[in-house]
């Protein structure tokens, strides 16, 4: 058996158990907690006058209600803003329950704790909130107007403003032999994972200790800000993420509040306490993203390259900024792309609506950001009526560039450097995997058949693997079984098989003896979270660096048994080994044993580690200074700065002559994170990623009315693809190793969602011949569209 | 997302049930295959005191082809129907019209009789049922005695969600006349996703006469009328062949005659335009499936 798994397409171990339905997520848990529910506010803009639960008491089964007036005080702060920015001058933040202003549909009034869910909610009905509401400010022409405040005390309804640039656009553009301006819009949408969120606590009162389940993407943030707030002690607190289904980016956001009401109620009540959100409550109770309104300058020369870029956008970001600007810098610094802009210029406003928060989705700002750059360049070549490949090709970053520095500084506030990609090489292999050049002819016959249809492509960099920093611990135990654990928490990425793969092949073990924990404190206490396309650089490095010093460790004590020297030493199949004479060797699990020194034997190969057993140095002690007992290491991996991968859609769609109807015939990616660890898995990350592009596109938005009421609060309005609406995807992967880290690998996890609405945007628009300005696109924009430049033609 | 409290009945019979309804009236709601029913409960939509399940009684498990129709009881899943071979030889438009009605896994639950009753004008059910001129059977019991009577969707339907289903009446069964070999159907819409209530669909019927020119032709129509409308064509379309069929004219007649809203997901200018275009293409693959229809020529 090969130990050699790294790059190979192994299967993903956990999936057996997840498609058995023996997963164990949140509401699997903990069945005879109690159960918590909320009363959530039915207004977007309103001031609560009184909150009456007298009503409420009557209701069978009932354990506790609690509105602001009953948080002990440290409770009874705004919520923490988790990441400041200078240019973030107004940051707001909520209250674990309102205080006296509400400022978005479903913000959490009374939380009511019952024997039961049932029982619960039949308790919140019966509160009675006397709202006095105040006119909402919905949607960004609203916010910019701010005839009305979102939050009194922001003026113009202005959050943040911020303003990079590199070399002086407007001069370059002023000066350039063509210029395009426009208007770009994108609407809402959000992660929408499956399972929402979900905590369950207990409290141990003779141990004076709490036990967290969240559905979180970090676990060691909750336990830092449940400690905090709750005035616990850090050892006091556990928080473990069991299996969670899905995040895509909701779930990084921390603590929510029921993440702090929900333990506060266990231990005021001295019971077990859950809380699983319900879809409703998800669609307005947990943040969303997008959004944005985009004008963009462009100047270039005849042959289609860019000479200075100015971008100017609004950023919706909703009533809170709970997680700072991360969303509109990220669209700010990875709007370039793969292009050399020589003059860049990008100002954001982000303004507060009363909406749903704003906190990252999957692909982070960079979907906006893309359609932006991606939209200027078929713009660009629209209007020299040039090949949309060759201006990209003509603008190119290239190989020889790299490292390349934009100038810009990243969301983790370091320089945004390009470190690796062949971005030449790439559109060539997505040329080819599409048929680029021969699609004249697939379109001609299409027509003939009276078929519409239209080729677009887009392209993206993307930022990954962003610090501080994260940790691995990997411990042969003495039975032979390796045990392996990071801090951060999976939503189906599968840690549990690439981590595994990792460690075999640093460790030369079988990968059925190897045992992935991720998201347990209780393990390991020190990680920032799964986000940002970061776990396997992270974690993946971390772990490869402690399962390196295992291996030395591991070396190090059978050659001292075999009185060899470490350096004929390998290990195969979890047998150390003197190299050339396979006699010569000795099994993991028995280094494990002899790297203990015990007193007490406790199994028949622990006896060979107690003190009469073997001959030792007396002179020595039997632990030598510096080194501790135990075949185990924990190490931690820390990147000077993010990596960057980057990828190439195309896609040919038709579009339906009468319905309007759009349909994703062929969706191609070229694809580069470095060494792959796992094609079958980046494989599938990419093709997640390209069903949420696709809804971002054609389906998804979040539908608000102008009083604020989100009217699709459902899977029956909120249109996700079914895998139906999902094209077969076709992929090539692309290798350029990243030299950050010791695996040389990027990040994977948001990239298929990135440039989808731009590359779907860009085909509909060859399909039609008028330019596509918005996504999300639905049947019906689209029948009007065509009235319109049917109309414009005739007149 | 829980469901306020009720009381929960589960009869064994119809006589049963009859019973039950007729003693709780206005304050039960029948249990079917529970698609509708369930997630109005759990968005506290509805709050009936009682619920009372019919699918324990065998007996309105039934989808019987007789001669002259097709008669499907209560709790015959619109899985059951969709697949039912000679119900679909017997009438092609219930197996045509089925294939659209939402998942697999939610017609292996959902009754077709729960959809009439619903009477969603979204549900594909209730054209079929109005194009065809089929009918439900509406039971009631009064003093030990069962009274039924027959309604047209005509009479049936009232308005969106509204049927003149009174307290204590359960529809037991509904027929659905045979289609004769001369005629052809087919069902059109376009609906977001696969499976979606659609944003307009069109039932067509249309017969041939044995030189293979159209004798009739109407359509019903979901999604684009508050109750589900039947056009006639026949004036429009009669005395030729399809292929010379001025279908721009059935077009604009069934366009001219819907009354779409807009909502969240289509304009009602977009839905009266879908109307057209399905017209268009409903009446097509209608007459192509008629006994009578020419052979085939050129493109399929
Ligand atoms: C995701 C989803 C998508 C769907 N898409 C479609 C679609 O595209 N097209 C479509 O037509 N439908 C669709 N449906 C609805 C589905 O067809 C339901 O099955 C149907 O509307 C109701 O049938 P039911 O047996 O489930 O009725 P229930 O949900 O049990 O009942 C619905 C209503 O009818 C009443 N009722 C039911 N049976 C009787 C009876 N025998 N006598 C008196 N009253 C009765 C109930 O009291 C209740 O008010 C969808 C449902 C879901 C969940």
């Amino acid at each position: 058996m090969t130990t050699q798994l790294f790059g190979q397409p192994v299967e993903r171990r956990e999936d057996p158990r997840l498609l058995r339905g023996e997963g164990r997520y949140v509401d699997d848990l903990g069945r005879s907690a109690a159960a918590a529910a909320f009363v959530r506010s039915p207004h977007a803009h309103a001031r609560v006058l009184d909150v009456d639960v007298t009503g409420a008491l009557n209701v069978d089964g009932l354990l506790a209600v609690y509105t602001f007036e009953d948080l002990p005080e440290r409770v009874a702060q705004p919520l923490p803003l988790l990441i400041p920015h200078p240019a973030l001058t107004h940051p707001r933040t909520q209250y674990a329950l309102a205080r006296d202003e509400i400022n978005h549909v479903g913000e959490a009034v009374v939380m009511v704790v019952a024997t039961d869910r049932y029982r619960a909610e039949d308790a919140a009905e019966r509160v009675a909130v006397t709202y006095e509401p105040l006119a909402p400010v919905v949607g960004l022409e609203q916010s910019e107007a701010a005839r009305t405040l979102v939050h009194a005390d922001v003026p113009g309804n202005r959050g943040a403003h911020m303003v990079q640039q590199v070399g002086d656009a407007p001069a370059a553009i002023a000066a350039a032999p063509h210029r395009l301006d426009f208007r770009l819009d994108i609407e809402r949408s959000a992660s929408t994972p499956l399972e929402g969120r979900g905590v369950y606590a207990r409290w141990d009162a003779q141990d004076d200790s709490l036990r967290v389940y969240s559905s979180t993407q970090t676990p060691t943030g909750v336990r830092a800000a449940i400690a905090a707030i709750l005035e616990l002690a850090d050892a006091k607190v556990e928080v473990i993420a069991p299996d969670v289904g899905g995040g895509f980016g909701v779930k990084i956001m921390h603590p929510w509040p029921e993440e702090i009401l929900v333990p506060w109620a266990a231990r005021t009540l001295g019971r077990e306490v859950k809380w699983t959100e319900d879809r409703r409550e998800h669609f307005v109770a947990a943040n969303h993203e997008r959004a944005q309104e985009q004008h963009v300058s462009v100047g270039f020369d005849d042959e289609g390259r860019i000479l200075g870029l100015d971008v100017t956008f609004l950023h919706d970001h909703g009533a809170y900024t709970p997680y700072g600007i991360i969303v509109p810098i990220i669209t700010s610094t990875q709007l370039p792309g793969p292009y050399r802009l020589p003059a860049y210029r990008v100002e954001f406003s982000s303004l507060y609506t009363n909406t749903v928060a704003v906190t990252p989705y999957r692909g982070a700002g960079r979907p906006q950001g893309v359609f932006a750059m991606e939209r200027t360049v078929d713009r660009i070549a629209a209007h020299l009526g040039l090949d949309r490949t060759e201006v990209r090709a003509r603008n190119f970053v290239l190989p020889d560039e790299m490292p390349y520095d934009l100038g810009l500084i990243f969301q983790d506030g370091r320089p945004a450097i390009y470190d690796s990609g062949d971005f030449p090489e790439s559109l060539r292999m997505l040329k080819e995997l599409i048929d680029w050049d021969g699609f004249t002819a697939v379109r001609a016959a299409a027509a003939a058949e009276g078929r519409r249809l239209g080729i677009g492509l887009g392209c993206y960099v993307e930022g990954t693997g962003v610090g501080p920093y994260e940790g691995g611990h990997v411990h042969v135990e003495t039975n032979g079984r390796v045990m392996v654990s990071t801090g951060l928490s999976t939503q189906g990425q599968g840690h549990e098989t690439v981590f595994a793969q990792i460690v075999a092949t640093e460790l030369g073990v079988p990968m059925a003896d190897v045992h992935v924990t991720t998201g347990d404190t209780r393990r390991f206490g020190y990680a920032v979270g799964t986000f940002a396309s970061r776990a396997a650089v992270m974690s993946g490095n971390a772990i490869a660096l402690a399962a390196r010093s295992v291996r030395a460790k591991a070396v190090k004590v059978a050659a001292d048994a075999l009185e060899a020297n470490p350096d004929d030493m390998e290990i195969v199949d979890g047998v150390v080994r003197v190299k050339g004479s396979p006699a010569d060797a000795i099994p993991l699990r028995q280094v494990a044993v002899l790297s203990n020194p015990l007193r007490y034997s406790f199994s028949e190969e622990a006896k060979a580690a107690t003190q009469f057993a073997a001959p030792a140095d007396p002179d020595e002690p039997p632990i030598p200074r510096g080194e501790a007992p135990g075949l185990e290491s924990r190490d931690y991996y820390s990147p000077i700065r993010s990596t960057f991968a980057n990828g190439m859609h195309a896609v040919i769609v038709e579009v339906d002559p009468d319905t309007a109807e759009v349909k994703v015939l062929r969706y191609a990616v070229v694809h580069d994170c470095g060494n792959l660890i796992n094609p079958r898995i980046v494989e599938g990350q990419i093709h997640g990623g390209v069903a949420q592009g696709v809804a971002g596109a054609l389906y998804e938005r979040m539908a608000y009315d102008e009083h604020g009421q989100l009217l699709n609060a459902s899977f029956m309005d909120f249109l996700m693809p079914y895998a139906t609406e999902v094209p077969r995807i076709e992929t090539a992967h692309l290798q350029t190793p990243s030299p950050l880290n010791p695996l040389g690998i990027k990040g994977a996890g948001e990239a298929g969602v990135i440039p989808g609405a731009a590359a779907i945007a860009a085909a509909i628009e060859d399909a039609e011949g008028y330019p596509i300005m918005r996504m999300p696109l639905s049947p019906d924009d689209l029948f009007r569209l065509r009235r319109e430049h049917a109309e414009e033609a005739a007149s | 997302m829980k469901p306020p409290p009720f009381t929960y009945h589960a009869p064994a019979t119809l006589a049963e049930t009859l019973e039950v309804l007729a003693e709780l009236g206005e304050d039960a709601k029948v249990l079917a295959g529970g698609q509708s029913l369930i997630p109005l409960l759990n968005m506290r939509l509805a709050a009936p005191a009682h619920l009372v399940d019919v699918n324990g009684v065998s007996e309105l498990d039934v989808v019987d082809v007789g001669p002259d129709e097709v008669r499907v009881g209560a709790i015959a899943r619109h899985a059951r129907i969709e697949r039912d071979d000679g119900a679909a030889a017997a009438c092609p438009l219930l197996r045509q019209a089925l294939r659209l009605v939402a998942h697999a896994v939610i017609r292996n639950r959902g009754t077709t009789c729960g959809s009439l009753a619903h009477a969603d004008p979204a549900g594909e059910m209730t054209a079929v049922l109005a194009v065809l001129g089929g009918t439900v059977r509406l039971a009631s019991a009064a003093a030990g005695r069962v009274t039924r009577r027959d309604l047209t969707a005509g009479k049936f339907f009232v308005a969106p969600l509204e049927s003149s289903l009174r307290p204590g009446e359960l529809l037991e069964s509904a027929g659905f006349p045979r289609t004769p070999a001369s005629t052809g159907t087919a069902f059109a819409e376009v609906a977001r996703r696969h499976g979606d209530y659609a944003l307009c669909g069109i039932a067509a019927l249309v017969d041939l006469d044995a030189g293979g020119e159209i004798a009739s032709a109407r359509v019903g129509t979901i999604s684009v009328t508050p109750t589900p409308l039947v056009v006639d064509l026949t004036d429009v379309l009669a005395g030729v062949p399809p292929a010379r069929a001025d279908l721009a004219a059935a077009r604009e007649k069934v366009m001219a005659h819907v009354d779409p809203e807009a909502d969240l997901h289509a304009s009602a200018a977009y839905r009266r335009h879908l109307a057209g275009v399905l017209t268009e293409r409903a009446v097509r693959q209608a007459a192509a499936r008629s006994a009578h229809a020419p052979a085939e020529r050129g493109a399929a």
